[in-house]
């Protein structure tokens, strides 16, 4: 499959030994990026494009249950950090990263399974969009934690994931995107601070997209630039534009290296913009006229890191193309895969509450769950919802003499 | 000539009763997450900004705790300020300084909270797990706090008048799933529904189906297809108030039909249902003919696939199931 040949060129030696050889000493990371490299990451911007096109498609014939985060014009954010990774290391993404899950090895069979909440979506039809995670031995697992919807949760959670790293002397490190807004919860500066306190190996990177919602990032905080927050938890800060895919990845890069030298905290700020609504039914009355044309005009980060590839680094457009067709290929074949996929079946949401299946609370009678075992559905796998504790239940109730 | 009365939403109900109590008193404004010119995520407070200007409806950064412990600093001042939480879900994120400072503050020191925390609840949506919560046991379990939760765009905008105007802490939950379905002509005047009083949503003698919010719709088709397909009058009772509840509606219901059936969309375990079995063995197990029933949510996270949802969620065939048992006992 295409997604792994990427997978696999990801995993190859980043630099090429002549590349190498003729960098200066103080070239930006970026420069010892081989040429399969920089065509993989326009693949993975390319792929979070269309993936995304698609599940607008999804959406509008109502096969994606819940609401639909787009991220257009903020692929390069995503991608660029994220690359900065190893495999080993351990990434947790907000709404608007699919990018970066792509990139952390999620499949668009996945997403889209995740979207339309199939069976056998990563989470079995429980949660939505990108909340799925995998963690775990890294030689087996992609490592990656779920977000939850809660602003700025992630931020803590991730300290401790780095804090583990550090305890067990592991040579890994984190990396938590976080929007404009959510840096005013109370979980963010708690999170950060923490971390830093910690000297936890951990980036964290604020997407600064222009808006929360509705409300401007003018209206979030008095600060000018996020990046000068870092100073307040005596972390270093770093600042890229984030539309320029191989900008992003330089001062990621840095950040992840300094984490992994045992530097501790970075902030990394990325200037982008959102050009979507808050979800798709978000009319965005609220953005001054002009101003959404004017990013996809002049910063589009596909076009923009395409036209570099074509010009700068000498690739042919054939290649670009080729690319882009094999993207749609991709794309086709994951939407056949996800549609055809079974939806859960009820009983199976009451397994899995606690580690220990006993810890469940017991279960009461419902229509729903007779039915179900009359027919003797699903009768075993579920825990301690056994047939017998329902008939057991439904005689206490009907019996009263317990 | 006065106009032809005009159906209204619960959603439009709630923007009224805010418009309202903002024109009649100048020290209530408006405080939340993009509540001003986006007129809030579900546009509950679309307009207010043109009306009252950004001093009164004031968008605030992503803050919920900063949000909640302003409105009560400008509450112990004299002012009467409403929170939006954006979806209720995330009034977790306000639960310490909601129980440990908004809901001590006056026992303590004598220090007033008059606010209204109010955002949308609930699901029935396929909002998954952090857009459909109905977290009111735990601030019903916390003394300091009133709880409202309506089931009808009349109480909806009676109960946010009364709200706002209580010289307490008022959670007030609204259900989005009946935000835009439910609908009622407003009674004229200054309507104002009392908080701590229940209302019979319907009348009958043979059982009595206690529940409140999105769960009343459904406790209502209950008693219907049990009207028709058993001959059974069912009594609906819709609490409206959480905190406090009104024990009294709820004994004269037990005493009217000796057997009841408490409905809620919470999870079980440590839900308002068994509050309110509790009390009712207390004060009437005597006029019982039944054990008291529970029909509510399972006891897991709330799933987001459709049939997930569906099957944790209490359904209309649940409560018709149970309360047959509860007639045939
Ligand atoms: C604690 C909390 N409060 C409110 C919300 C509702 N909410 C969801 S996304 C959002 C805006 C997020 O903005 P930002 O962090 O800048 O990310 P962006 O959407 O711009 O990528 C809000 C207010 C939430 N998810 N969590």
């Amino acid at each position: 499959m295409a997604t792994r040949t990427a997978a696999r060129t990801r995993a190859a030696p980043r630099r090429d030994a002549a590349a190498a050889a003729a960098r200066p000493a103080d070239a930006p990371p970026s420069a010892a990026l081989s040429r399969a490299q920089l065509l993989e990451l326009y693949y993975w911007m390319r792929l979070t494009r269309t993936l995304e096109e698609r599940l607008v498609a999804l959406y509008r014939q109502t096969k994606v249950v819940g609401g639909l985060f787009r991220s257009l014009g903020q692929e390069a954010d995503a991608v660029g950090s994220c690359f900065a990774l190893e495999r080993r290391d351990v990434m947790s993404p907000l709404i608007r990263n699919l990018g970066a899950m792509l990139v952390k090895g999620a499949t668009p069979v996945e997403v889209l399974k995740q979207y339309m909440a199939k069976a056998d979506s990563p989470t079995r039809g429980r949660e939505l969009n990108i909340h799925f995670g995998d963690v775990g031995d890294p030689a087996t697992t992609r490592g990656f934690v779920g977000q939850i919807s809660p602003l700025g949760d992630m931020v803590p959670v991730m300290a401790g994931v780095t804090l583990s790293f550090k305890l067990r002397g592991e040579d890994r490190v984190g990396l938590v995107y976080v929007g404009d807004g959510a840096t005013s919860t109370g979980a963010f500066h708690e999170g950060i601070n923490f971390a830093a306190v910690q000297g936890c190996p951990l980036v964290v990177v604020v997407e600064n997209n222009g808006y929360a919602y509705s409300t401007p990032t003018s209206k979030q905080t008095r600060a000018e630039r996020f990046v000068d927050k870092a100073a307040g938890y005596g972390a270093p800060g770093e600042r890229a534009d984030g539309n320029d895919v191989l900008a992003v990845y330089d001062v990621t890069k840095r950040a992840v290296d300094r984490a992994r030298a045992g530097g501790g905290v970075t902030l990394v700020e990325l200037v982008t913009y959102r050009r979507k609504g808050h979800a798709e039914h978000d009319n965005q009355s609220y953005v001054p006229a002009g101003e959404i044309e004017r990013w996809a005009a002049e910063n589009d980060p596909i076009d923009r890191y395409a036209a570099r590839l074509t010009g700068e680094f000498g690739f042919a457009q054939d290649e670009l193309d080729a690319t882009d067709a094999r993207v749609r290929d991709e794309v086709d074949a994951a939407t056949d895969v996800a549609e055809a996929s079974p939806f859960p079946e009820p009983l199976d949401c009451l397994t899995g509450v606690y580690a220990d299946p006993a810890s469940a609370q017991p279960l009461w009678f419902r229509e729903g769950i007779l039915n179900a075992v009359e027919r003797n559905e699903r009768a075993e796998g579920w825990g301690t919802y056994r047939a017998s504790e329902v008939t057991r239940t439904e005689a206490k109730i009907a019996g009263g003499n317990d | 000539m006065s106009a032809v009365a005009t159906e209204i939403t619960y959603l439009e109900a709630i923007r009224q009763a805010l418009f309202e109590e903002m024109a009649r008193d100048a020290n209530v404004f408006c405080l939340g997450e993009d509540i001003g010119a986006y007129g809030g995520a579900f546009k509950v407070t679309d307009g207010l900004l043109a009306r009252f200007g950004e001093s009164r409806v004031i968008d605030t950064p992503i803050s919920e705790t900063g949000i909640v412990g302003a409105a009560a600093g400008a509450a112990h001042m004299g002012m009467r300020p409403v929170v939006e939480m954006q979806f209720i879900d995330f009034i977790a994120n306000a639960y310490d300084i909601l129980t440990n400072y908004v809901a001590t503050a006056r026992y303590r020191a004598f220090l007033p909270c008059p606010m209204v925390v109010r955002g949308p609840s609930g699901g029935y949506v396929r909002g998954g797990p952090f857009h459909s919560q109905n977290p009111e046991a735990g601030f019903v379990h916390t003394p300091g706090l009133k709880v409202v939760y309506p089931a009808t765009a009349e109480d909806a905008k009676g109960l946010m008048k009364a709200a706002i105007r209580d010289d307490d802490c008022v959670l007030f939950f609204e259900h989005k799933y009946l935000y835009r379905r439910v609908k009622a002509v407003m009674p004229e005047g200054d309507h104002v529904v009392p908080i701590g009083k229940a209302r019979v949503a319907r009348e009958g003698t043979d059982l009595s189906i206690v529940t409140y919010a999105a769960t009343v719709w459904k406790a209502l088709d209950a008693a219907e297809q049990l009207a028709r397909e058993d001959g059974l009058s069912v009594e609906v009772l819709d609490l409206r108030t959480l905190a406090p509840l009104d024990d009294a509606a709820i004994e004269a219901t037990v005493k009217k039909t000796n057997r009841v059936l408490v409905v809620h969309e919470d999870t079980r375990t440590g839900g308002l249902a068994g509050e309110i079995t509790a009390r009712i063995s207390e004060t009437c197990f005597e006029w019982l003919d039944a054990p008291v029933l529970r029909v509510t949510a399972h006891d897991v996270p709330l799933p987001y696939a459709p049939a997930l949802e569906d099957f944790v969620l209490p359904q209309t065939a649940d409560l018709v199931r149970a309360a047959r048992r509860l007639a045939a006992y």
